[in-house]
C-alpha cells in the first residue's frame, strides 16, 4: 500500500502529463475541441427533457422552477456519467495498456490514477456547465453544494473499485468486457435519474436499495435540487461499502499485476 | 558488486483449469495451477560494470522473456533478478508516442514513464532536441513523422541519461546509416563511461564486434557461455544442423534441380572455407588470408576441366569471380574415377557483410559450353572488422595517409 503511494508521488509528473495530453489529443483537430464533452451529457439531458418532461414532469415535488424535470435529470447525469465513465474505462484500462505493460517497468497504480484524474476533470468542467445551465434556468446552487465534495470521493472510491474488479477479471476472462456494459445500461435505468423514485411501486422500491448508485444520486439531488444536507445515515453506509469495494480492488490490483503481463 | 544478477531464474506461464481458480489464488486460497509451461528454467550470470554481453539464440529460445524479466515488467516464476542500477531499454522504439502531440511533448512523456521529473527533462531536452536532429519538426504532431524521425526522437529520449544497463535489442538497425552509426556512437560512450550492454541480436557479425562474451540460450536454458567466436560457432553448427536436414527434405521433393544443375560428368564435392591454420571458419576478418578449397569428382572420361567460383553479396551481386582457366590451371583429358581438390588462396579484402559462394564446373573458359554441375550457395561466410580501421563498402583497399600542410 506505502509502495503504491510512493510510486504515484514519484510518478507524478508523468501522470499529470498523461491527464494533459490525454485531454489534448481526444479534441485535437476538432473546431469545438473540449466543448464536446459537454456537449454530449447535455445533449442526452435535453433528449430526455424533451420526450419525457410531460409524462413524468407533473410528478415532481418541491421545488419551484418550471423547468425542474430538467434540473432534475442534469443533478442525476452528473453523478451518473462520473461513475459510468470510471467505470467503463477502468473495464479495458489493462487490456488497452497491455503493451505499455508488457514492454515498460513503472508503476501500474498510475494507470488507474490516470483514468480517475482524467475522469475528474471531464466532470469538473461538466459540473460548470450544469452549474451554468442551472442559473440560466433560474435555479441557483447555494452554500449546500459543498456537499459535492464528499460526494465526488465517495463515486470515485465506489468506481474505482468496481472497476478495478472488473479491469482486472476483464483481463483473464474477457467476457466481463462484453457484459459489463449492458449491467451499466440496466443500472442506469434502476437508478431514478429520469424518473422520480415515487413512480415505481411502493412494493418494488425495496429492491433499489441494492443499487449503490441510488443513495448517491438521490444524495446529489438534495445537495444540488433541494439544497438540503444529504442523508447522513445513508452516506456513512456508503462511504463504508465504497471504501470496502477500493480496498478490495486495491487488494486485487496488487495480487494481479504480476500475472497480468503474463496473459496480455 | 555486479549490476546484474539473475539466479537461477525460471518463467513457467501457468493455465488453471478455470479462471476461477486463478482468482481464488489471489485469496491465498490452496488451488494449483492445472498446467505449468516452463520457458526458461535456470539462467544464472552476472554482469560486471562495463562489460558487454550478446543474447543468440532462435526465435523462441526465450530472449525475450529473459529480458522481460530483467527489465522488470515480468515476475520470474523461480529464482530471482537483482539489479542494481537503473535499466533501460531499446527496445520497441517509440512506444506509447502519441501522434497527435509534437515531439517535445511526446520527449516529456515518455521521459516521465522512464521515471524522471519535468525538472530533470528540463535539463536534458535541449541535448534530446540536438541528438535527434530532426529541426522544427521537434515541435510538430508526431503523426507528421517518417518513421526514420519517429525513431530518432525515441532512441534520443531512451538514451538521454546514461542507464548502469542498457538493453539493446534488434530494434537499433532501423534509421538511416548515419544515424545508425551515431546511436552506435552512443552506445559505446555509455560503454566507455560503464554502462552495461547487453544485446540480442541475430546479427553475428555485431555480436562478435561489441560483445566480449555471449550466452547461447537454446529451448530456455543457457546451453553456452563464453567468448563470442566461440558460441556463434556452436551457435552456427546447431542452424547447420536443422537447416541440412530441411534442405534435404526439400531436395527429395523438388528433385535437386533449383540449385544445382549439370550434366554431371563431373562433380562438386565439399566446399570449404580455411583460414591459415586449416580451420574450417564461417567468420572472416577483413584482411585476412583465406583458403577456398573445392573437391571435385570425375565420373565420366572429359575433354577439359575448368572450375570456377564466384564470391555474391547478401543481395547476389557479384563481388567476385575466376575460374582455373584464367588462371592458367585448366586440365585436359581426365579419366573415369579421378579425385581432386582445388585451392584457392586469397586475401579477405571484402568490406563486413554476409557473402555466398557459387561454384561451377565446365570446359573452356565460360560455363555455357558444357557445364558439368553448377551449384549455387555452395558456402555462406561472413566477413567482419576486428583489426582494421572503421571503413565503408564492399571492398577493402589498404589505405595509407598522409597529410601535407
Amino acid at each position: 500500500m506505502f509502495g503504491m503511494i510512493k510510486g504515484v508521488w514519484s510518478y507524478r509528473g508523468f501522470i499529470i502529463s498523461s491527464i494533459k495530453n490525454e485531454f489534448i489529443s481526444r479534441f485535437a483537430r476538432s473546431k469545438l475541441g473540449g466543448l464536446w464533452m459537454i456537449i454530449h451529457p447535455l445533449a442526452q439531458v435535453a433528449i430526455y427533457a424533451l420526450i419525457l418532461s410531460n409524462v413524468l414532469a407533473a410528478k415532481l415535488p418541491g421545488i419551484d422552477n418550471k423547468y425542474a424535470y430538467a434540473l432534475y435529470l442534469m443533478a442525476g447525469i452528473l453523478a451518473w456519467n462520473l461513475f459510468a465513465e470510471i467505470v467503463s474505462r477502468c473495464l479495458t484500462l489493462f487490456i488497452e495498456q497491455g503493451n505499455i505493460m508488457k514492454k515498460m517497468r513503472f508503476p501500474r497504480i498510475t494507470l488507474p490514477v490516470i483514468v480517475v484524474g482524467s475522469c475528474l476533470l471531464n466532470n469538473v468542467l461538466l459540473f460548470a456547465a450544469v452549474m451554468l445551465v442551472f442559473s440560466l434556468l433560474g435555479h441557483y446552487p447555494t452554500l449546500q453544494i459543498l456537499w459535492l465534495i464528499p460526494l465526488v470521493m465517495i463515486v470515485v472510491a465506489l468506481s474505482v473499485g468496481i472497476g478495478l474488479v472488473l479491469g482486472i477479471l476483464n483481463v483473464f476472462l474477457r467476457d466481463v468486457g462484453q457484459v459489463v456494459p449492458i449491467v451499466l445500461q440496466v443500472l442506469f435505468w434502476f437508478t431514478p435519474i429520469v424518473y422520480m423514485v415515487n413512480v415505481i411501486p411502493e412494493h418494488l422500491r425495496a429492491t433499489l436499495s441494492f443499487n449503490p448508485m441510488y443513495p448517491i444520486v438521490t444524495a446529489y439531488h438534495d445537495v444540488l435540487l433541494y439544497a438540503k444536507a444529504p442523508d447522513l445515515s445513508q452516506a456513512v453506509v456508503m462511504i463504508g461499502i465504497s471504501f470496502g469495494l477500493l480496498l478490495l480492488g486495491l487488494f486485487l490490483f496488487r495480487r494481479s499485476v504480476p500475472e497480468m503481463v503474463d496473459v496480455l | 558488486m555486479s549490476l546484474l544478477s539473475v539466479s537461477d531464474v525460471g518463467k513457467a506461464y501457468k493455465t488453471y483449469r478455470s479462471e476461477l481458480q486463478r482468482i481464488a489464488h489471489w485469496f491465498f486460497l490452496p488451488t494449483k495451477a492445472s498446467s505449468e509451461h516452463w520457458v526458461l528454467k535456470h539462467i544464472n550470470f552476472a554482469i560486471e560494470p562495463g562489460e558487454a554481453i550478446g543474447i543468440i539464440g532462435q526465435n523462441g529460445a526465450g530472449k525475450s522473456t529473459l529480458l522481460k524479466m530483467i527489465t522488470g515488467t515480468l515476475q520470474p516464476t523461480q529464482g530471482r533478478v537483482q539489479v542494481n542500477g537503473r535499466i533501460a531499454a531499446i527496445l520497441e522504439l517509440g512506444m506509447g508516442f502519441n501522434p497527435e502531440l509534437s515531439g517535445r511533448q511526446n520527449v516529456y512523456h515518455a521521459a516521465g514513464l522512464m521515471g524522471f521529473d519535468v525538472q530533470q527533462i528540463n535539463d536534458v531536452i535541449d541535448d534530446i532536441e540536438a541528438f535527434a536532429e530532426i529541426g522544427e519538426y521537434f515541435d510538430e504532431a508526431v503523426r507528421t513523422y517518417s518513421s526514420g524521425m519517429q525513431m530518432r526522437v525515441a532512441f534520443a529520449v531512451a538514451t538521454a541519461f546514461r542507464p548502469e544497463i542498457l538493453i539493446v535489442d534488434e530494434a537499433l538497425s532501423v534509421g538511416d546509416s548515419y544515424f545508425q552509426h551515431k546511436s552506435f556512437e552512443r552506445i559505446r560512450e555509455f560503454q566507455r563511461l560503464g554502462t552495461s550492454l547487453l544485446i540480442v541480436s541475430h546479427d553475428r557479425g555485431a555480436i562478435q564486434s561489441l560483445c566480449s562474451r555471449a550466452l547461447l540460450l537454446e529451448n530456455g536454458s543457457i546451453i553456452k557461455d563464453g567468448p563470442p567466436e566461440q558460441v556463434m560457432d556452436y551457435y552456427n553448427a546447431l542452424i547447420a544442423e536443422k537447416e541440412n536436414s530441411t534442405v534435404q527434405v526439400k531436395q527429395l521433393a523438388d528433385g535437386t534441380v533449383q540449385t544445382q544443375s549439370g550434366s554431371g560428368e563431373a562433380t562438386i564435392g565439399t566446399v570449404a572455407l580455411y583460414d591459415m591454420q586449416g580451420t574450417p571458419v564461417e567468420f572472416v576478418a577483413v584482411g585476412d588470408k583465406v583458403t577456398l578449397s573445392v573437391q571435385v569428382e570425375v565420373h565420366a572420361p572429359i575433354p577439359e576441366l575448368v572450375v570456377g567460383y564466384v564470391i555474391k553479396d547478401r543481395l547476389g551481386q557479384h563481388v567476385f569471380g575466376t575460374n582455373t582457366h584464367h588462371l592458367g590451371k585448366a586440365l585436359k583429358a581426365l579419366e573415369t574415377g579421378e579425385k581432386l581438390e582445388y585451392r584457392f588462396d586469397f586475401e579477405m579484402n571484402l568490406g563486413p557483410g554476409s557473402y555466398s559462394v557459387a561454384v561451377a564446373l565446365h570446359a573452356n573458359e565460360v560455363h555455357i559450353g558444357s557445364n558439368y554441375e553448377w551449384r549455387d550457395l555452395a558456402l555462406v561466410f561472413n566477413v567482419v572488422n576486428t583489426s582494421k580501421p572503421q571503413f565503408v563498402g564492399m571492398a577493402w583497399v589498404p589505405t595509407a595517409v598522409e597529410c601535407i600542410r
